[in-house]
């Protein structure tokens, strides 16, 4: 591993946490990586349940810090869940994390941890991923009554419904998004590494052989 | 209203005793921001609450990826507004934890220093709304004027009074003025001690006080392990679970200081939790003073922090790479990387996505108040319908940070 320049946390180091880790969860473990000092173990989402009690009941994960969700468009089972454990007693945090798709309902934690439930239903808020054995699965961060999931990748920035209080009707109405200006996307991506268009200009050379 | 019990009174035998369900909020004062609680009491006993957040959801995640590593910074003093620096922490060393990037030495103490003033500043208005809430007005005022003093001090850093911007990947933004650092040392041998210790002499004895938080909403330590607590909340039930301490991050782990933990894990001890707090920031701060080297207070990594204005005007190169690093930013190594500090609210941490580019591709964030949230009902069930601003008071919540 690299040297650490960084003054990020500094956790514990166990020799050979990650393997061991590994090896206790046995079949529901699809592969662990340690990387950026980050051990994430990717599990099957069936035992995601199984997996984290596991490693709360016999190897001292005691809380459950954070679910986050994160959106891979382009993947057949496009969202990760992310759970991080932390270790008051030995001083560790490793990431457990499983894929799902919208129609595939990951199993609950709320029966491991009881703040998972919030958890869960932010997850499920932003990215529509369903937590199978969640009885309190509702929207959490978002208005009453809104549709869609915002934090997918295919969401606009932007949104569909926009509020204002209405004067007429005396009550705040909800109407499409109007933009009075475009939203700007700048790409300040330098065109001699990033660029995947076709630069203004170069549309020209296209067919005309030398 | 359909699911409520009907009893019959014991006394008269043809009146009818209903549980009745009250909205707590979102405009009420002692809900310290948006929050919207449905209780569902008996007579003055609360049976249930079912806390509404997201009434200040403002999509931060979400407009992070579509900003550089360097635009999306601001957001962070956004989120918790009392304790903006502390925020910013998490998020800069998140992405020098994915560049493997080294901070020098001064920048580190610089952080260390202005994270406790900020811890100090947030536990003012913390300690100062949580005695107003159960009835007392004047420690707050004289508390307010500990925060005025520390909000003056960000200033004099920044130029911004709150969203100071201040941290930055690499270090800091700006190099402070002596005079700064020979004023907060000032202030902190004279005028924090005086007018801290006034204000607590108020408090910390005061019958009233004491009544209205002592053995409200005990918990157990497994039971705050199991619900997430951290931060004060964890340590007033005893364990001494402090990040600065067992994580330690800049140059925490050359600072001597003392972890307070509570006996009881109620209300009252998240307070005296938070007052002890206090004075051990003081004390860091001393220590960083004593010890703050001279030196760079950036990373002097070009592609990641900014040249000087003055070199820019010799140097074509400094040019070169003040204008690539405000147009195009910084490009962050793929991976995924979880950074959690101490911000004074308990573990804030940042859920950092890169994908190589420019832009973070994920930036989740774990507010300290969504798990302390969610355990209003467990801990208030039984209790009376005022000692509910208590217990909201002593979990110290910002809606700026819990709803992002």
């Amino acid at each position: 591993m690299a040297k650490v320049l960084h003054s990020a946390p500094k956790i514990a180091q166990i020799d050979g946490i990650a393997d061991r880790l590994a090896t206790a969860l046995g079949d529901m473990l699809i592969h662990a990586k340690e990387e950026h000092g980050e051990i994430v173990l990717s599990v099957v989402r069936e035992n995601v349940e199984d997996a984290l009690r596991l490693l709360r009941d016999e190897h001292e994960y005691q809380q459950l810090m954070e679910i986050a969700g994160a959106d891979y468009p382009n993947r057949e089972e496009r969202f990760d869940v992310v759970y991080m454990l932390l270790s008051v007693t030995r001083n560790h945090r490793i990431m457990v994390k499983c894929r799902a798709a919208e129609n595939t309902p990951v199993p609950t934690v709320t029966t491991l941890w009881p703040n998972a439930g919030w958890l869960e239903r932010e997850v499920f808020d932003m990215y529509g991923v369903l937590f199978d054995g969640n009885t309190d699965l509702r929207r959490i961060l978002t208005d009453y009554g809104f549709e869609g999931h915002p934090f997918r990748k295919d969401f606009p920035l932007t949104g569909y419904q926009e509020l204002r209080y209405s004067e007429e009707e005396k009550r705040v109405v909800y109407e499409p998004v109007e933009l009075a200006q475009d939203l700007r996307q700048f790409d300040f991506m330098s065109p001699w590494e990033g660029a995947k268009y076709v630069l203004p200009g170069d549309e020209k050379a296209e067919g005309e052989g030398k | 209203m359909s699911g409520l019990t009907l009893e019959q009174s014991p006394t008269t035998g043809d009146e009818t005793i209903t549980n009745y369900t009250i909205n707590f909020g979102p405009q009420h004062p002692a809900a310290h921001g948006v929050l919207r609680m449905v209780m569902e009491l008996d007579g003055e006993i609360i049976e249930r609450i079912d806390p509404h957040v997201g009434l200040l959801h403002r999509g931060t995640e979400k407009l992070i990826e579509h900003k550089t590593y360097l635009q999306a910074l601001p957001y962070f003093d956004r989120l918790d507004y009392c304790s903006p620096l502390a925020m910013e922490h998490s998020y800069v060393l998140a992405i020098e934890k994915l560049l493997n990037l080294e901070v020098p030495l001064r920048a580190q103490y610089l952080r260390v220093l202005f994270a406790e003033l900020t811890r100090i500043c947030n536990h003012m208005l913390n300690m100062g709304s949580h005695v107003m809430d159960v009835g007392a007005m004047t420690p707050n005022l004289w508390l307010f004027e500990i925060r005025e003093d520390c909000l003056n001090f960000f200033e004099r850093a920044s130029g911004a009074r709150m969203h100071s911007a201040w941290f930055r990947p690499g270090g800091v933004h700006q190099d402070v003025p002596l005079k700064l650092l020979t004023d907060i040392a000032d202030w902190l041998d004279t005028r924090l001690p005086q007018l801290f210790e006034d204000a607590m002499s108020l408090v910390v004895d005061n019958r009233i006080f004491k009544q209205r938080n002592v053995d409200i909403a005990v918990v157990s330590k497994e039971d705050a392990l199991a619900w997430g607590f951290s931060g004060p909340m964890i340590r007033a039930a005893g364990i001494p679970w402090d990040l600065r301490k067992s994580q330690p991050y800049d140059v925490y782990d050359r600072m001597d200081f003392e972890i307070p933990i509570g006996t009881n894990s109620d209300c009252y001890d998240r307070f005296m939790v938070r007052v002890e707090e206090v004075r051990q920031s003081a004390r860091i701060m001393k220590q960083c003073l004593a010890e703050m080297p001279e030196g760079p207070i950036a990373s002097l990594d070009r592609k990641v922090a900014p040249p000087k204005r003055g070199e820019m005007k010799q140097s074509m190169e400094a040019l070169i790479h003040h204008f690539k690093l405000y147009t195009e930013g910084f490009h962050v190594p793929a991976g995924e990387v979880y950074v959690a500090t101490e911000s004074p609210k308990g573990e804030f941490g940042v859920y950092l996505v890169s994908d190589g580019g420019n832009k973070p591709y994920r930036c989740k964030i774990r507010p300290t108040a969504f798990s302390h949230l969610q355990a209003m009902d467990f801990m208030c069930k039984g209790h009376m319908l005022p000692d509910a601003t208590a217990i909201l008071g002593a979990i110290d919540v910002v809606f700026g940070e819990c709803d992002r």
